[in-house]
């Protein structure tokens, strides 16, 4: 058993474990503490399978952003979680049907199946030689060329999804002071203030 | 020594624990959520198994779009989230029926 060999199977443990325990974990911060264990070990597979862009983008994207998001979240919320969770054993046997049998499905085509005869004609980008190339490198070129349309959709989509959130969560509070700079800078002291000379003995 | 086959379990296990979340916790939209990434990470890692043993770049090209797609897909997600919590004070998935559907 090579290196390569112990590295896939630590990080396919990682990655399958941490995954249930996402789904089965008490406590919704450790959930997302879990995913990002997950995502870790899938970029793991991701450097062992050669392709380091896409794992590092799964660890910015992923692990830096979209896991803090869902941190954020639950932590922001103040929801009674162990509510929510004291049903889930009703849900537990349909849950283990539904997984058990979709698990069979998809394991009775391992070891079956096998590529189609044009599979390797068909290929649309042939990646470069480790040599001649690194990844990143070859990814730009036909992410840059040929799929530059669906690059700037994927621009879009994120520019859609930003506004949208922005415009989801904003809200104007009504009842809350605040400091409104061109009035305080108008402000002309000799409208502003009152000398009142005040007779002994008398008051206002 | 590893081969293709070994990605793909790991994919399809991952996969079916993504399904197993979503009916295992029904009530809480967050875990949800989580359990669509990873059942989309599955999708990714099937991907770019299968664009590292045919050398084609389809398949990272295709991960990172599937990439944006979820990041997306979590931002708005959450987003409708809070604003839901912040009308409701709460975020379990029955009460989700304002419109009756």
């Amino acid at each position: 058993m090579s290196v390569a060999d112990i590295a896939f199977y630590i990080f396919a443990i990682t990655t399958v474990a941490s995954g249930l325990f996402t789904v089965v974990s008490k406590n919704p911060v450790h959930s997302v503490l879990w995913l990002i264990a997950s995502f870790l070990g899938a970029a793991g597979l991701f450097v062992l399978l050669g392709a380091e862009f896409v794992a590092m983008l799964l660890i910015i994207v992923y692990v830096g952003a979209v896991a803090v998001l869902f941190l954020f979240v639950v932590m922001m919320l103040d929801v009674d979680f162990a509510e929510l969770k004291a049903e889930m054993a009703k849900s537990v046997p349909l849950a283990m049907l539904i997984g058990v049998v979709l698990l069979m499905q998809l394991g009775a085509v391992l070891g079956v199946w096998q590529f189609a005869d044009g599979a390797e004609s068909a290929r649309a980008a042939i990646a470069p030689a480790l040599e001649d190339t690194h990844n990143t490198l070859a990814l730009g070129q036909i992410l840059y060329t040929d799929y530059i349309l669906l690059f700037q959709l994927a621009g879009l989509i994120l520019l859609v999804a930003m506004i949208g959130a922005i415009v989801l969560t904003l809200r104007h509070r009504t009842n809350v002071k605040r400091q409104n700079v061109i009035a305080q800078m108008h402000r002309d002291p000799a409208k502003a203030m009152d000398v009142i000379d005040v007779k002994p003995g008398q008051g206002l | 020594m590893v081969g293709l086959e070994h990605y793909l379990s790991v994919a399809a296990a991952l996969f079916v624990i993504g399904v197993f979340g979503l009916f295992l916790n029904r009530k809480n939209i967050i875990i949800l959520l989580m359990s669509i990434e990873l059942m989309l990470l599955a999708v990714n890692i099937n991907l770019v198994a299968f664009s590292s043993y045919l050398n084609d770049l389809v398949g990272q090209v295709f991960t990172l779009f599937i990439l944006t797609v979820a990041a997306a897909e979590a931002a708005i997600g959450l987003a409708i989230l809070v604003s839901f919590f912040r009308n409701r004070g709460t975020i379990a998935v029955e009460d989700v029926n304002v419109m009756k559907g």
